[in-house]
């Protein structure tokens, strides 16, 4: 006869006050098998630990219940104390008596009868428990970083000073990202690129960091701390050894119809190009779609051109297959598509620009070479017009925009008119606005200078359209404090458009197994005590893929990221969760169904002989690989012959527990 | 006066929950009629929620509205201040007694030629 201990928790008056503790106590005590059984104040206390451990020695007891909160919350403890006292961890097992019981019932006789019912099919099941003993596993010590920006770059250098390799895998042909577009920074008005180059140049030199530039992740397979990773190393058609970075070639490139990226598409650059001066690696890459050589088979000019001969017409994109311990996920924002918000005449005139046009308009190294002109016609603009929360706040039911706030808009309009009016005060600017949001160390102060030394226009309201008329944009908007309908005559007009996550994260996410919310923002494994992990283990976030930041934030989350990865890398090995899939081969009838619902690939078939008292001889037998099952029990509920079983939740266990519940 | 109308009646007739406002502007920066307006499109939005229901039932701003619904068009959230602005008017219409004419009235005066719109906004049109 097996001894089990029952220990119910009153969690002060939590529990205690639905549920009468002493008579769940009492009932248990007669239950077969149950040797002994108590109730405490707080079992998860020191004393309530302590007398546990007391009572497992002096009863002996093989198996023990705890009637307390979710197995969440303190199942880790309690298996500990039974670890303390010389019992196998997996012979505890927690009846959740708060959660599911005393928070949701409000009568006590009604409550207490439902504590006594999970209480016996907790006792079942630990009856039919059997000791665990979980596995371990090796971590490679190597990091992913996904996204070269100021999130990837710093979560990088952070790993990479405290000793481990890091990949970073960037899809563009450079690292910097974002913040290598923008002019200059909020709230110190130092210039973006003066800033982020120094990290970048320290990232490409750091012998720790691996760029792998100009390619895309294609599968991501394994677990924590043994990750492997297909990256796509696309063509670049260029040699990385030979190229210089010396721009001959850019140069004299014929070819000029490929819309610059890196100025947002506001001017052009040749098919053979280098994203901006300061790029890294500072490499040429041939963009194919607009190649005279790829789509014609003439010209070559560049490879004419190229001391270094390191054009490479017939180059080939390379896949790199590598093993990782941790991966961070940083891939980063892009602005929403203005053209959904055709009220602003976003498509009817080119002289209405989103603010990170703007950033590229205002940047010495822009198109315009950092003179603010009008896109249409090159002209000086005398009057501009900001508009603010363009795509942010909208409700869900809204035919279109996002419900988030952006975060970022109110400081960086705040410092495009500051730095408009700084540079030429002949200007005027306007900024409509629903509420200027600067929670942020010097931010409000920010503001305030904006309208008090700078004398910008804030306008409380919106903007209800905006229309081309002749060479002016009639910008017709409420001004809420005058209730009043102005009619501002601008020469250019500036949206403020919401972020949302870059393209690209939803199907890394998939790859991942990360989960992410409705926005397609990645989710943090709790919101306040653990935002920079993903539920997902081994998974880490950094930077605007978890939520709209600006760069402080981003550098933050980013350092706390890698703090994160170091702890795991700088583990030998990982102890494992026992409670996995197993295959029992007598009755496994080989037909693969299992394998095919793995989310995790956890499952392969092998021949294997097999004796039985009903047969004997080879077959074809499922096997899990106990090292790469995470124990979700897809395999157990698929299986037609029920020769799959999960360790620790078996399906005799849980038919146990039903049969105590409807006993 | 008091019109014995509350802030339930126009919510009801209208479907709109006011609570959605933002009181961003938006509604009153798009409106074509605003120069003709006592109280604009936003305006309705809040003294709908405050129950200054009489004000606006007096006022003739419920008449200047063209229902272009460009404000329900735009709106970031979806609160749709045409559709309260013709609650108000909805209301005021029911507050007027009988209509000129009733349902059974309608199939003699029928004709190919009378766009039905006509038959509706006399049904429309009250005594007083």
């Amino acid at each position: 006869m097996q001894k089990i201990g029952v220990f119910v928790c009153w969690c002060g008056s939590n529990i205690a006050a639905t549920v009468d503790v002493k008579a769940v106590a009492n009932a248990m005590r007669s239950e077969p098998g149950v040797v002994f059984s108590t109730d405490y104040q707080y079992m998860c206390s020191e004393n309530g630990q302590n007398l546990i451990k007391d009572a497992i020695r002096d009863y002996k007891l093989d198996g023990i219940v705890v009637c307390s909160c979710s197995p969440r919350m303190h199942e880790a403890t309690f298996r500990k104390t039974a670890m303390a006292a010389g019992l196998n961890p997996y012979m505890v097992e927690i009846a959740n008596i708060r959660e599911q019981c005393s928070w949701i019932h409000k009568d006590m006789p009604e409550g207490t009868e439902k504590a006594m019912v999970l209480a016996r099919a907790a006792i079942a099941k630990v009856k039919k428990n059997a000791p665990l003993t979980a596995g371990t596993s090796p971590v490679t010590k190597r990091a992913l970083v996904i996204g070269g920006g100021i999130a990837g770059i710093q979560t990088a250098l952070d790993v990479a000073d405290a000793g481990y390799e890091v990949d970073i895998v960037e899809k563009s042909p450079t690292i910097g990202g974002r913040m290598a577009q923008l002019d200059k920074t909020f709230p110190t008005l130092d210039c973006a690129a003066c800033i982020l180059t120094p990290k970048m140049v320290e990232a490409n030199q750091h012998e720790k960091i691996n760029l792998i530039t100009y390619s895309e992740l294609e599968n991501v397979s394994g677990f924590v701390g043994n990750f492997t990773a297909r990256i796509r190393k696309k063509a670049r058609h260029v040699d990385e050894k030979k190229c210089t970075g010396c721009g001959v070639c850019t140069e004299k490139c014929p070819s000029r119809k490929g819309l610059n990226e890196f100025n947002m598409g506001l001017n052009t650059r040749g098919a053979i190009y280098i994203p901006f001066a300061q790029a890294i690696p500072n490499l040429a890459v041939i963009d194919t779609s607009n190649c005279i050589h790829f789509k014609t088979g003439k010209c070559g000019i560049c490879e004419k051109n190229c001391s270094a001969g390191a054009i490479k017409f017939d180059q080939e994109d390379e896949i790199i297959e590598r093993k990782y311990g941790a991966i961070v996920v940083a891939t980063g924002f892009k602005p929403i598509d203005a053209s959904y918000f055709d009220e602003y005449a976003y498509t009817q005139s080119k002289d209405v620009v989103t603010s990170l046009e703007f950033e590229r308009l205002m940047n010495a190294a822009g198109p315009s070479k950092g003179v603010l002109v009008r896109p249409s016609d090159g002209e000086h603009p005398h009057d501009i017009t900001f508009i603010q929360c363009v795509g942010s706040r909208c409700s869900h039911d809204a035919t279109k925009g996002k419900e988030y706030c952006s975060k970022i808009c109110c400081m960086y309009t705040a410092k495009h008119a500051m730095l408009v009016r700084e540079k030429y005060p002949d200007v005027n600017v306007h900024v409509f606005y629903i509420d200027v949001r600067t929670p942020g160390k010097n931010f409000d102060e920010f503001y305030r200078r904006a309208v008090e030394q700078y004398d910008v226009d804030y306008i409380k309201g919106m903007v209800g359209k905006v229309t081309v008329e002749g060479k002016k944009l009639h910008v017709q908007g409420s001004s809420l404090l005058s209730n009043d309908q102005l009619h501002i005559y601008s020469d250019m007009v500036v949206l403020a458009t919401a972020i949302e996550p870059d393209p690209t994260a939803r199907s890394i996410g998939t790859m991942l197994t990360a989960s992410m919310d409705t926005n397609d923002f990645f989710t943090e494994a709790h919101p306040k005590l653990r935002p920079v992990e993903s539920p997902t283990a081994g998974i880490f976030l950094s930077g605007v893929c978890q939520g709209p930041k600006d760069i402080p934030e981003t550098v933050a989350q980013a350092g706390a990221a890698a703090s994160k990865v170091i702890g795991l890398l700088s583990k030998n090995e990982l102890v494992g969760n026992p409670c996995v899939a197993h295959a029992n081969e007598l009755l496994c009838n080989g037909c693969s169904q299992c394998e095919r619902v793995c989310p995790y690939g956890a499952i392969t078939y092998v021949e294997k002989e097999v004796r039985g008292p009903e047969f004997r001889g080879v077959k074809r037998v499922a096997q899990v690989n106990e090292a790469v099952c995470q124990g979700c029990g897809a395999c157990t509920v698929t299986c037609p012959s029920t020769a799959m079983d999960l360790k620790g939740f078996s399906n005799n266990q849980i038919i146990a527990e039903v049969d105590a519940i409807c006993r | 006066m008091s019109n014995n109308i509350t802030t339930e009646d126009i919510l009801r007739i209208s479907g709109v929950d006011t609570r959605k406002c933002m009181f961003c502007g938006k509604c009153s920066g798009t409106c074509p009629a605003f120069d003709e307006m006592e109280y604009h499109p936003h305006q309705f939005v809040y003294m709908v929620q405050w129950g200054m229901i009489d004000k606006l039932m007096e006022s003739k701003s419920i008449y200047k509205c063209l229902t272009c619904f460009a404000c329900l068009e735009r709106c970031p959230r979806n609160v749709q201040p045409a559709k309260l602005i013709e609650a108000v008017r909805q209301a005021v219409i029911r507050q007027q007694g009988m209509n000129h004419m009733t349902e059974n009235d309608i199939p003699g005066l029928l004709e190919d030629k009378l766009p039905q719109q006509a038959i509706v906004s006399a049904m429309r049109k009250y005594k007083k």
